[in-house]
Protein backbone atom coordinates (compact mmCIF):
# COMPACT_ATOMS: atom_id res chain seq x y z
CA UNK A 1 0.00 0.00 0.00
CA UNK A 2 1.42 3.39 -0.87
CA UNK A 3 2.05 6.19 1.51
CA UNK A 4 -0.77 8.45 0.37
CA UNK A 5 -3.41 5.78 0.95
CA UNK A 6 -1.99 5.01 4.38
CA UNK A 7 -2.01 8.72 5.26
CA UNK A 8 -5.61 8.93 4.15
CA UNK A 9 -6.71 5.96 6.24
CA UNK A 10 -4.80 7.10 9.31
CA UNK A 11 -6.31 10.56 8.92
CA UNK A 12 -9.76 9.03 8.71
CA UNK A 13 -9.04 6.88 11.78
CA UNK A 14 -7.82 9.81 13.87
CA UNK A 15 -10.75 11.96 12.74
CA UNK A 16 -13.43 9.45 13.73
CA UNK A 17 -11.54 8.71 16.96
CA UNK A 18 -11.61 12.37 17.90
CA UNK A 19 -15.24 12.61 16.81
CA UNK A 20 -16.06 9.73 19.19
CA UNK A 21 -14.28 11.57 22.00
CA UNK A 22 -16.20 14.73 21.17
CA UNK A 23 -19.44 12.76 21.18
CA UNK A 24 -18.56 11.37 24.61
CA UNK A 25 -17.67 14.83 25.91
CA UNK A 26 -20.72 16.69 24.63
CA UNK A 27 -23.50 14.13 24.39
CA UNK A 28 -22.60 11.63 27.11
CA UNK A 29 -20.69 13.89 29.51
CA UNK A 30 -21.69 17.26 30.88
CA UNK A 31 -18.98 19.41 29.35
CA UNK A 32 -21.50 21.57 27.52
CA UNK A 33 -24.20 22.34 30.06
CA UNK A 34 -23.48 22.35 33.77
CA UNK A 35 -19.93 23.60 33.73
CA UNK A 36 -20.19 26.54 36.09
CA UNK A 37 -17.93 29.36 34.94
CA UNK A 38 -16.78 32.07 37.36
CA UNK A 39 -17.77 31.30 40.94
CA UNK A 40 -17.71 32.77 44.40
CA UNK A 41 -17.67 30.82 47.67
CA UNK A 42 -20.22 30.95 50.46
CA UNK A 43 -20.36 28.75 53.50
CA UNK A 44 -23.07 27.18 55.63
CA UNK A 45 -23.07 25.22 58.88
CA UNK A 46 -25.27 22.14 59.14
CA UNK A 47 -25.94 20.00 62.22
CA UNK A 48 -26.06 16.92 60.04
CA UNK A 49 -25.24 16.68 56.35
CA UNK A 50 -26.50 13.11 55.91
CA UNK A 51 -25.00 11.70 52.73
CA UNK A 52 -24.04 15.00 51.07
CA UNK A 53 -20.91 14.65 48.93
CA UNK A 54 -18.36 16.99 47.41
CA UNK A 55 -19.45 18.16 43.91
CA UNK A 56 -23.11 17.65 44.77
CA UNK A 57 -25.29 20.29 43.09
CA UNK A 58 -26.60 23.45 44.76
CA UNK A 59 -30.05 24.21 43.41
CA UNK A 60 -32.39 27.14 43.66
CA UNK A 61 -35.92 26.60 42.38
CA UNK A 62 -34.66 23.32 40.95
CA UNK A 63 -32.00 24.94 38.77
CA UNK A 64 -28.34 24.14 39.38
CA UNK A 65 -26.63 27.37 40.51
CA UNK A 66 -23.43 25.92 41.95
CA UNK A 67 -21.63 22.95 43.44
CA UNK A 68 -20.46 21.85 46.87
CA UNK A 69 -16.75 22.60 47.05
CA UNK A 70 -15.56 21.34 50.42
CA UNK A 71 -17.02 19.66 53.49
CA UNK A 72 -15.21 19.99 56.82
CA UNK A 73 -15.97 19.23 60.44
CA UNK A 74 -16.13 22.43 62.47
CA UNK A 75 -14.64 21.35 65.84
CA UNK A 76 -15.72 24.55 67.65
CA UNK A 77 -19.42 24.15 66.99
CA UNK A 78 -19.51 20.39 66.43
CA UNK A 79 -21.17 21.00 63.09
CA UNK A 80 -20.37 20.37 59.44
CA UNK A 81 -19.01 23.37 57.55
CA UNK A 82 -19.93 23.16 53.88
CA UNK A 83 -18.44 25.61 51.41
CA UNK A 84 -20.23 26.06 48.10
CA UNK A 85 -19.05 27.44 44.78
CA UNK A 86 -21.88 29.57 43.42
CA UNK A 87 -22.09 30.88 39.86
CA UNK A 88 -21.09 34.57 39.72
CA UNK A 89 -24.19 35.43 37.70
CA UNK A 90 -26.49 34.68 40.63
CA UNK A 91 -26.80 36.67 43.86
CA UNK A 92 -28.84 35.54 46.85
CA UNK A 93 -30.31 37.57 49.75
CA UNK A 94 -28.59 37.28 53.13
CA UNK A 95 -31.51 35.48 54.77
CA UNK A 96 -31.59 32.70 52.15
CA UNK A 97 -32.45 29.37 53.71
CA UNK A 98 -30.12 26.44 52.86
CA UNK A 99 -31.63 22.97 53.19
CA UNK A 100 -30.26 19.55 52.38
CA UNK A 101 -32.76 17.77 50.18
CA UNK A 102 -32.91 14.40 48.51
CA UNK A 103 -33.86 13.98 44.88
CA UNK A 104 -36.45 11.25 44.84
CA UNK A 105 -36.91 9.05 47.88
CA UNK A 106 -33.48 7.42 47.82
CA UNK A 107 -31.63 9.57 45.29
CA UNK A 108 -28.54 11.71 45.72
CA UNK A 109 -28.54 14.62 48.13
CA UNK A 110 -28.22 18.26 47.15
CA UNK A 111 -28.41 21.67 48.77
CA UNK A 112 -31.52 23.67 48.03
CA UNK A 113 -31.72 27.47 48.42
CA UNK A 114 -35.00 28.96 49.50
CA UNK A 115 -34.65 32.64 48.77
CA UNK A 116 -35.49 35.15 51.52
CA UNK A 117 -36.43 38.82 51.32
CA UNK A 118 -33.38 40.63 52.65
CA UNK A 119 -32.34 43.53 50.40
CA UNK A 120 -28.66 42.83 51.15
CA UNK A 121 -26.99 40.07 49.16
CA UNK A 122 -24.65 37.32 50.37
CA UNK A 123 -21.00 38.18 49.75
CA UNK A 124 -18.12 35.85 48.96
CA UNK A 125 -16.84 34.01 52.03
CA UNK A 126 -19.92 34.77 54.13
CA UNK A 127 -21.54 32.10 56.32
CA UNK A 128 -25.25 31.52 55.83
CA UNK A 129 -27.29 31.93 59.01
CA UNK A 130 -30.33 29.80 58.33
CA UNK A 131 -29.85 26.15 57.51
CA UNK A 132 -31.77 22.93 57.85
CA UNK A 133 -30.08 19.57 58.25
CA UNK A 134 -30.57 16.51 56.14
CA UNK A 135 -33.49 14.28 56.96
CA UNK A 136 -32.18 10.97 58.21
CA UNK A 137 -34.56 8.20 57.28
CA UNK A 138 -33.84 6.10 60.38
CA UNK A 139 -34.67 9.03 62.67
CA UNK A 140 -37.96 9.64 60.89
CA UNK A 141 -38.92 6.00 61.14
CA UNK A 142 -37.99 5.73 64.82
CA UNK A 143 -39.93 8.92 65.56
CA UNK A 144 -42.93 7.49 63.79
CA UNK A 145 -42.62 4.22 65.71
CA UNK A 146 -42.39 6.03 69.07
CA UNK A 147 -45.44 8.13 68.27
CA UNK A 148 -47.33 5.03 67.27
CA UNK A 149 -46.34 3.27 70.50
CA UNK A 150 -47.37 6.31 72.57
CA UNK A 151 -50.76 6.40 70.82
CA UNK A 152 -51.34 2.72 71.55
CA UNK A 153 -50.43 3.34 75.21
CA UNK A 154 -52.97 6.17 75.35
CA UNK A 155 -55.77 4.03 73.97
CA UNK A 156 -55.42 1.37 76.67
CA UNK B 1 13.72 -34.65 44.13
CA UNK B 2 15.53 -33.49 47.22
CA UNK B 3 14.50 -30.34 49.07
CA UNK B 4 17.79 -28.72 48.15
CA UNK B 5 17.10 -29.28 44.47
CA UNK B 6 13.60 -27.87 44.85
CA UNK B 7 15.00 -24.75 46.49
CA UNK B 8 17.58 -24.41 43.75
CA UNK B 9 14.89 -24.69 41.10
CA UNK B 10 12.81 -22.03 42.84
CA UNK B 11 15.82 -19.75 43.05
CA UNK B 12 16.64 -20.34 39.41
CA UNK B 13 13.11 -19.48 38.37
CA UNK B 14 12.96 -16.28 40.42
CA UNK B 15 16.34 -15.12 39.15
CA UNK B 16 15.43 -15.73 35.53
CA UNK B 17 12.08 -13.91 35.97
CA UNK B 18 13.77 -10.92 37.60
CA UNK B 19 16.45 -10.92 34.92
CA UNK B 20 13.80 -10.95 32.18
CA UNK B 21 11.87 -8.13 33.81
CA UNK B 22 15.08 -6.12 34.05
CA UNK B 23 15.81 -6.80 30.39
CA UNK B 24 12.27 -5.74 29.46
CA UNK B 25 12.65 -2.50 31.43
CA UNK B 26 15.99 -1.73 29.79
CA UNK B 27 14.44 -2.51 26.43
CA UNK B 28 11.58 -0.08 27.19
CA UNK B 29 14.09 2.60 28.16
CA UNK B 30 16.03 2.05 24.91
CA UNK B 31 12.79 2.26 22.94
CA UNK B 32 11.93 5.61 24.50
CA UNK B 33 15.50 6.87 24.05
CA UNK B 34 15.57 5.91 20.37
CA UNK B 35 12.09 7.26 19.63
CA UNK B 36 13.56 10.28 17.89
CA UNK B 37 13.52 8.57 14.51
CA UNK B 38 9.99 7.27 14.94
CA UNK B 39 8.72 10.78 15.65
CA UNK B 40 10.92 12.59 13.14
CA UNK B 41 10.23 10.20 10.27
CA UNK B 42 6.60 10.07 11.26
CA UNK B 43 5.49 8.11 8.20
CA UNK B 44 7.08 5.04 9.81
CA UNK B 45 4.73 5.46 12.77
CA UNK B 46 1.83 6.30 10.44
CA UNK B 47 2.29 2.95 8.71
CA UNK B 48 2.10 1.17 12.04
CA UNK B 49 -0.96 3.18 13.11
CA UNK B 50 -2.55 1.95 9.92
CA UNK B 51 -1.76 -1.68 10.72
CA UNK B 52 -2.60 -1.59 14.42
CA UNK B 53 -5.29 1.09 14.57
CA UNK B 54 -7.15 1.30 11.27
CA UNK B 55 -7.27 -2.44 10.70
CA UNK B 56 -8.62 -2.97 14.26
CA UNK B 57 -11.51 -0.60 13.59
CA UNK B 58 -14.04 -3.22 12.49
CA UNK B 59 -13.58 -5.55 15.46
CA UNK B 60 -13.62 -2.60 17.91
CA UNK B 61 -16.74 -1.00 16.43
CA UNK B 62 -18.73 -4.23 16.19
CA UNK B 63 -17.73 -5.43 19.67
CA UNK B 64 -18.53 -2.01 21.13
CA UNK B 65 -21.96 -2.05 19.57
CA UNK B 66 -22.77 -5.51 20.88
CA UNK B 67 -21.38 -4.88 24.36
CA UNK B 68 -23.52 -1.73 24.56
CA UNK B 69 -26.62 -3.59 23.37
CA UNK B 70 -26.11 -6.36 25.94
CA UNK B 71 -25.60 -3.75 28.66
CA UNK B 72 -28.87 -2.17 27.57
CA UNK B 73 -30.79 -5.44 27.78
CA UNK B 74 -29.31 -6.65 31.05
CA UNK B 75 -29.29 -3.24 32.68
CA UNK B 76 -32.93 -2.69 31.84
CA UNK B 77 -33.85 -6.10 33.23
CA UNK B 78 -32.33 -5.24 36.61
CA UNK B 79 -33.26 -1.56 36.79
CA UNK B 80 -36.94 -1.98 35.97
CA UNK B 81 -37.36 -4.14 39.10
CA UNK B 82 -36.60 -1.02 41.11
CA UNK B 83 -38.69 1.19 38.90
CA UNK B 84 -35.72 3.22 37.72
CA UNK B 85 -35.34 2.14 34.12
CA UNK B 86 -34.57 5.78 33.17
CA UNK B 87 -31.21 5.31 34.87
CA UNK B 88 -30.27 2.93 32.05
CA UNK B 89 -28.34 5.72 30.34
CA UNK B 90 -26.19 6.25 33.43
CA UNK B 91 -25.50 2.55 33.78
CA UNK B 92 -24.53 2.07 30.14
CA UNK B 93 -22.44 5.23 29.87
CA UNK B 94 -20.58 4.98 33.16
CA UNK B 95 -19.71 1.33 32.87
CA UNK B 96 -18.51 1.85 29.29
CA UNK B 97 -16.58 5.07 29.76
CA UNK B 98 -14.93 4.09 33.03
CA UNK B 99 -14.23 0.40 32.67
CA UNK B 100 -15.50 -1.61 29.73
CA UNK B 101 -14.38 0.80 26.99
CA UNK B 102 -10.70 0.96 27.93
CA UNK B 103 -10.44 -2.63 29.21
CA UNK B 104 -12.30 -4.56 26.53
CA UNK B 105 -10.83 -2.43 23.74
CA UNK B 106 -7.34 -3.09 25.16
CA UNK B 107 -8.00 -6.84 25.38
CA UNK B 108 -9.17 -6.87 21.77
CA UNK B 109 -6.24 -4.71 20.79
CA UNK B 110 -3.82 -7.11 22.47
CA UNK B 111 -5.19 -10.10 20.61
CA UNK B 112 -5.72 -8.32 17.30
CA UNK B 113 -2.66 -6.07 17.04
CA UNK B 114 -0.28 -7.13 19.84
CA UNK B 115 -0.02 -10.69 18.58
CA UNK B 116 0.62 -9.45 15.03
CA UNK B 117 3.41 -7.14 16.23
CA UNK B 118 5.08 -9.95 18.16
CA UNK B 119 4.84 -12.36 15.25
CA UNK B 120 6.21 -9.77 12.82
CA UNK B 121 9.19 -8.79 14.94
CA UNK B 122 9.83 -12.41 15.92
CA UNK B 123 9.87 -13.47 12.27
CA UNK B 124 12.15 -10.55 11.42
CA UNK B 125 14.49 -11.87 14.07
CA UNK B 126 14.17 -15.49 12.88
CA UNK B 127 14.95 -14.51 9.29
CA UNK B 128 17.85 -12.36 10.55
CA UNK B 129 16.43 -9.13 9.18
CA UNK B 130 17.19 -7.42 12.48
CA UNK B 131 20.83 -8.53 12.31
CA UNK B 132 20.98 -7.37 8.71
CA UNK B 133 19.79 -3.93 9.79
CA UNK B 134 22.47 -3.78 12.44
CA UNK B 135 25.04 -4.70 9.78
CA UNK B 136 23.85 -1.71 7.75
CA UNK B 137 24.24 0.49 10.85
CA UNK B 138 20.48 0.90 11.16
CA UNK B 139 19.33 0.63 14.74
CA UNK B 140 16.49 -1.93 14.71
CA UNK B 141 15.02 -0.50 17.91
CA UNK B 142 14.73 2.93 16.35
CA UNK B 143 13.60 1.63 12.93
CA UNK B 144 11.34 -1.30 13.86
CA UNK B 145 10.44 -1.25 17.55
CA UNK B 146 9.84 2.40 18.43
CA UNK B 147 7.31 3.14 15.61
CA UNK B 148 5.26 0.09 16.63
CA UNK B 149 5.34 1.12 20.27
CA UNK B 150 4.20 4.68 19.61
CA UNK B 151 1.56 3.53 17.16
CA UNK B 152 0.02 1.47 19.97
CA UNK B 153 0.12 4.35 22.43
CA UNK B 154 -1.56 6.68 19.90
CA UNK B 155 -4.15 4.21 18.58
CA UNK B 156 -5.39 2.82 21.88
CA UNK B 157 -7.17 5.92 23.31
CA UNK B 158 -8.87 6.52 19.95
CA UNK B 159 -10.00 2.90 19.74
CA UNK B 160 -11.28 2.99 23.34
CA UNK B 161 -13.20 6.22 22.67
CA UNK B 162 -14.74 4.64 19.56
CA UNK B 163 -15.63 1.53 21.56
CA UNK B 164 -17.36 3.60 24.27
CA UNK B 165 -19.19 5.77 21.76
CA UNK B 166 -20.39 2.74 19.83
CA UNK B 167 -21.41 1.08 23.10
CA UNK B 168 -23.47 4.09 24.19
CA UNK B 169 -25.09 4.07 20.77
CA UNK B 170 -25.82 0.33 21.14
CA UNK B 171 -27.34 0.92 24.56
CA UNK B 172 -29.45 3.70 23.08
CA UNK B 173 -30.62 1.43 20.25
CA UNK B 174 -31.75 -1.32 22.61
CA UNK B 175 -32.89 0.83 25.53
CA UNK B 176 -34.72 3.59 23.72
CA UNK B 177 -35.59 2.22 20.28
CA UNK B 178 -36.28 -1.41 21.16
CA UNK B 179 -37.51 -1.43 24.76
CA UNK B 180 -38.90 2.08 24.86
CA UNK B 181 -37.14 3.87 27.74
CA UNK B 182 -37.90 7.58 27.53
CA UNK B 183 -35.34 9.16 25.22
CA UNK B 184 -35.11 12.50 27.03
CA UNK B 185 -34.42 11.07 30.45
CA UNK B 186 -32.03 8.50 28.97
CA UNK B 187 -29.73 11.24 27.66
CA UNK B 188 -30.27 13.87 30.35
CA UNK B 189 -29.69 11.51 33.28
CA UNK B 190 -26.59 10.26 31.50
CA UNK B 191 -25.29 13.79 31.03
CA UNK B 192 -26.00 14.67 34.64
CA UNK B 193 -24.08 11.66 35.95
CA UNK B 194 -21.07 11.47 33.62
CA UNK B 195 -18.39 14.01 34.42
CA UNK B 196 -15.98 15.01 31.68
CA UNK B 197 -12.83 15.18 33.76
CA UNK B 198 -13.62 12.50 36.32
CA UNK B 199 -14.99 9.86 34.01
CA UNK B 200 -14.14 10.50 30.36
CA UNK B 201 -10.61 11.87 30.79
CA UNK B 202 -9.75 9.13 33.28
CA UNK B 203 -10.95 6.60 30.72
CA UNK B 204 -8.70 8.19 28.10
CA UNK B 205 -5.71 8.12 30.47
CA UNK B 206 -6.44 4.49 31.30
CA UNK B 207 -6.56 3.48 27.66
CA UNK B 208 -3.28 5.29 26.89
CA UNK B 209 -1.64 3.39 29.74
CA UNK B 210 -3.08 0.12 28.44
CA UNK B 211 -1.85 0.98 24.95
CA UNK B 212 1.67 1.49 26.28
CA UNK B 213 1.53 -1.76 28.26
CA UNK B 214 0.26 -3.86 25.35
CA UNK B 215 2.71 -2.44 22.82
CA UNK B 216 5.60 -2.73 25.24
CA UNK B 217 4.87 -6.39 25.93
CA UNK B 218 4.26 -7.10 22.24
CA UNK B 219 7.50 -5.55 20.95
CA UNK B 220 9.51 -7.02 23.80
CA UNK B 221 8.19 -10.55 23.31
CA UNK B 222 8.86 -10.29 19.59
CA UNK B 223 12.39 -9.00 20.12
CA UNK B 224 13.09 -11.62 22.79
CA UNK B 225 11.55 -14.56 20.89
CA UNK B 226 13.61 -17.66 20.14
CA UNK B 227 14.44 -17.32 16.42
CA UNK B 228 12.57 -20.47 15.43
CA UNK B 229 9.03 -21.18 14.23
CA UNK B 230 8.19 -22.65 17.61
CA UNK B 231 9.80 -19.75 19.46
CA UNK B 232 7.76 -17.19 17.52
CA UNK B 233 4.53 -19.06 18.11
CA UNK B 234 5.27 -19.29 21.83
CA UNK B 235 6.17 -15.61 22.00
CA UNK B 236 2.87 -14.70 20.32
CA UNK B 237 0.92 -16.74 22.86
CA UNK B 238 2.89 -15.16 25.70
CA UNK B 239 2.08 -11.68 24.38
CA UNK B 240 -1.67 -12.28 24.46
CA UNK B 241 -1.65 -13.97 27.88
CA UNK B 242 0.75 -11.57 29.58
CA UNK B 243 -0.80 -8.41 28.20
CA UNK B 244 -4.35 -9.53 29.07
CA UNK B 245 -3.30 -10.20 32.65
CA UNK B 246 -1.30 -6.97 32.79
CA UNK B 247 -4.29 -4.96 31.50
CA UNK B 248 -6.62 -6.36 34.15
CA UNK B 249 -4.09 -5.83 36.94
CA UNK B 250 -3.28 -2.30 35.79
CA UNK B 251 -7.00 -1.57 35.52
CA UNK B 252 -7.50 -2.51 39.15
CA UNK B 253 -4.63 -0.28 40.27
CA UNK B 254 -5.73 2.67 38.12
CA UNK B 255 -9.36 2.35 39.22
CA UNK B 256 -8.29 2.24 42.86
CA UNK B 257 -6.42 5.52 42.37
CA UNK B 258 -8.91 7.30 40.12
CA UNK B 259 -12.34 6.44 41.47
CA UNK B 260 -11.62 5.98 45.15
CA UNK B 261 -14.42 7.30 47.28
CA UNK B 262 -16.69 8.35 44.43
Amino acid sequence: MNRAAIDLWVGFFVAIGLAALLFLALKVGNLSSTDVGETYAIQARFDNIGGLKVRAPVKSAGVVVGRVGEIRFDAENYAALVSMQIDKRYQFPRDTFATINTSGLLGEQYIGFEVGGDPEMLKAGEVMKKTQSAMVLEKLISQFMFNKAAEDEGKK
Amino acid sequence: MTPVELLRQLGNRVTSRVWRLGFASRFMLMTVLYSGTALKRFHLTMREIYFTGVLSLIIILVSGLFVGMVLGLQGYDTLQRYGSSEALGILVALSLVRELGPVVAALLFASRAGSAITAEIGLMKATEQLSAMEMMAVNPIARVVAPRFWAGVISMPLLAALFSAMGVFGGYLVGVQLIGVDEGSFWSQMQAAVDFRQDIMNGVIKSAVFGAIVSWIAVFEGYDADPTAEGVSRATTRTVVTSSLAILAADFVLTAFMFRGI
